[in-house]
């Protein structure tokens, strides 16, 4: 009957341990602060991050999950996260059901068009007209005129076009078709700006941003379209992209920068629907955005303006929050560019602290960072 | 103590009371009974909050969700509502899954008649063990090779001669794509490789060796023997061809990352297309308005299962067709 006396020491051995291991946590280690966010995607590499620094720093633990924009503003708006994040601004009626929301951008985002053309190195000129006609198959080979007016000096093939896109319901396809929907009326008319679209259905569907670009690299003249970060990060060819003032601009961190600069001057205030800024920064009635890159947007961190509206939200745990944010925008930003994202420009980061002094706790201001 | 002295032991306690026993018995019965009952309220509920979740999307379309061929969830004019029909679903889901199978279960077969009828002991157990663990392969693992690996190579290598060859018929016509009908039917032949040669190769093993002997005992060769062995156990493979069928209908995740994922009718199979569980992974996620969108995707996902259905129930009327013709033969 060996076994039996083994299989009980080892059963009492296991309940020791684990019994040991849960007192160790209960007693012997501080209770750290914890603070719980979700939404959009594409920061959360970003917000992960942060959220370890951060740790490093005070302890504080911030667990954010990416679980897409439109989760994040419903999550937000049931109250059952302490912060959220969505790519797009919420919409009128979504900030209407929660009116004392605070919008704060945090990262630039910005949307590529990438190209696989043998012989045809990076930097394809590209105007949004000319994007729309492809992506809607009205231009079918890369040597079309209109094409090729714009590039001249390029020899381009006379090939047929295969046009990649996302399959999945994706902010960067309503940033792609916000900004082909402003540009084209035909496409404004066909194929309206959305998440997911009734694309023409011989364009090859890819999952996400790698099954975009994967499509993109294996099959000769095709175009697709992705997130800028990934662009730089992958090794593919990218065009660039005519802007309003109608300067062909490369997408680079400091081309965002500058279109987020230029954004900057009519920005609503933070406690106000943001409804208007759109899906991406439509720059057209602008000065001085000659550099900007014109398919750029923000991605934004919704607080509660008022934060005991939140279950479980204590005073301790407001100034963690506000503090946190604080800093995201401020020291947080030197890791933006190491993971190819856009640093905010000072005028946004100045805007962010006007927002961030509104955050109250049971009426007082949790925070004043004079 | 010795397992005899064991069991006599408990055999006289038995003994001893026999009324005990019996309620025992009846006890255990109605436990293992209520055990099994549970499939039927899984499977009801199931059904239940499937056709619950797309009530709104049958309500709002009816039949003709099944004959429409525009999915249009957000259309450019905001002031219109929402259009969904999934014939190009149903026709994606039916195509790859027929390609599946006509690359598919010839490969199986052979694979199962090789192990039951002529490899040798040693080299059959190898054989064995790399088709289970074909069948161990996550599928997303397949997606991911079938994007890296297979797309590439048949795009290259592959395609242009099937076009020059058998271009003429319209499915091998067109612009050729590595996301394609074909590729994701190419996928879904290998991942049904494993179900289907797994089981008929139990299928022929269970071939009484009484047939084999007679057969060889006329003088017949092994390609005789072998169709008497496939006559034989013919329900039995039916049965494992269907279990197939049902995986490739069902596949999702490597289906989505290589057939291309396009709403699309396709005539050739060179285009992209997409399947009824790959637009479900696709749009899921973030749907979350308008609410007859989510409902539309439930509708499909409800299609997906009255298909599965449909399969599972063909194959058990054709297994229960061909044994009872077994045994009619049997009895003269």
């Amino acid at each position: 009957m060996n076994y039996k006396i083994v299989a009980i020491t080892e059963a009492v051995i296991l309940i020791a341990v684990t019994a040991g291991f849960a007192v160790y946590g209960m007693y012997f280690t501080n209770q750290p602060i914890r603070l719980s966010g979700a939404g959009a995607t594409f920061p959360a590499p970003l917000i992960q991050k942060w959220s370890a620094e951060f740790k490093d720093m005070t302890e504080v633990q911030i667990n954010y999950e990416g679980i897409g924009s439109g989760g994040g503003v419903k999550q937000f708006t049931e109250k059952t996260v302490d912060f959220g994040a969505s790519d797009p601004p919420m919409k009128d009626s979504e900030f209407s059901a929660t009116p004392r929301t605070l919008h704060v951008p945090i990262t630039i985002g910005g949307v590529v068009p990438i190209y696989n053309i043998p012989g045809i190195p990076k930097g394809l000129n590209f105007s949004g007209q000319v994007l729309a006609d492809i992506f809607r198959l009205n231009i079918t080979r890369w040597s079309d005129p209109r094409i090729t007016t714009i590039n001249p000096g390029v020899t381009l093939p006379d090939a047929e076009i295969i046009v990649c896109r996302r399959s999945d319901s994706s902010g960067t396809t309503k940033v792609f078709t916000s900004f082909l929907s402003d540009e084209s009326t035909t496409w404004r008319a066909t194929y309206g700006a959305a998440n997911v679209i009734n694309w023409p259905s011989q364009t090859v569907g890819g999952k996400g941003n790698p099954g975009v670009a994967t499509a993109v690299q294996q099959n000769p003249n095709s175009i697709g379209y992705v997130e800028l970060s990934y662009a730089l990060e992958s090794n593919i060819s990218y065009g660039t992209v005519q802007n309003a003032a109608g300067k062909f601009v490369e997408p680079t961190l400091e081309t965002l920068a500058a279109a987020a600069s230029a954004v900057s001057l009519i920005l609503p205030p933070g406690d106000t629907s943001w409804a208007s800024v759109g899906s991406y920064f439509n720059l057209h009635n602008v000065e001085g955005a000659d550099n900007a890159y014109p398919i750029a947007s923000f991605s934004y961190i919704l607080v509660y303006k008022e934060l005991n509206v939140r279950s479980g939200m204590t005073l301790e745990k407001a100034k963690a929050l506000t503090w946190f944010l604080w800093w995201a925008v401020h020291d947080g930003q030197h890791y933006a560019s190491g993971l190819s994202y856009v640093p905010l420009p000072q005028a946004v980061v100045t805007h962010n602290e006007a927002t961030l002094r509104m955050i109250t706790f049971n009426g007082q201001q949790v925070n004043d960072w004079t | 103590m010795s397992q005899h002295k064991k069991s006599q032991n408990f055999l006289s306690k038995l003994k001893t009371n026999p009324k005990k026993r019996f309620s025992e018995d009846s006890v255990f019965r109605t436990i293992v009974a209520l055990i099994a009952c549970n499939i039927f309220i899984i499977l009801g509920l199931i059904i239940f909050k499937i056709t619950q979740g797309s009530w709104l999307s049958i309500q709002t379309y009816g039949i003709n969700f099944l004959w429409g061929t525009t999915w249009q969830p957000f259309p450019s004019n905001p002031n219109t509502p929402p259009i969904f029909g999934a014939l190009p679903l149903i026709w994606g889901t039916l195509i790859t899954s027929a390609i599946a199978l006509l690359l598919g279960v010839p490969i199986s077969l052979g694979i199962a008649l090789a192990l039951s009828e002529f490899a040798p002991k040693n080299f059959n157990y190898v054989i064995s063990f790399f088709v289970e663990l074909l069948a161990a392969i996550p599928s997303v693992i397949y997606g991911l090779w079938g994007i890296l690996v297979l797309i590439p190579f048949l795009q290259n290598d592959i395609y242009p001669h099937l076009q020059a060859v058998l271009g003429f018929l319209p499915f091998f016509q067109g612009t050729i794509r590595g996301s394609s009908v074909l590729t994701g039917g190419i996928v879904l032949a290998i991942m049904i490789i494993p179900t289907v040669s797994a089981i008929s190769r139990d299928v022929f093993a269970a071939v009484p060796n009484s047939q084999r002997e007679a057969i060889i005992a006329l003088g017949a060769t092994r390609w005789e023997k072998a169709r008497i062995v496939m006559s034989y156990g013919r329900s039995g493979v039916v049965g494992a061809i269907m279990l197939g069928l049902g995986r490739a209908v069902g596949e999702t995740m490597a289906i989505t990352m290589v057939i291309g994922n396009s709403f699309n009718m396709f005539t050739s199979l060179f285009e992209p297309g997409s399947t009824l569980a790959s637009i479900v992974a696709n749009e899921f996620t973030e749907a979350s308005s308008p609410p007859v969108y989510i409902s539309a995707l439930m509708e499909v996902g409800l299609i997906l299962f009255a298909l599965a259905i449909v399969v599972n129930a063909s194959a058990r009327l054709i297994i229960w067709r061909s044994t009872r013709k077994i045994k009619e033969v049997e009895m003269f």
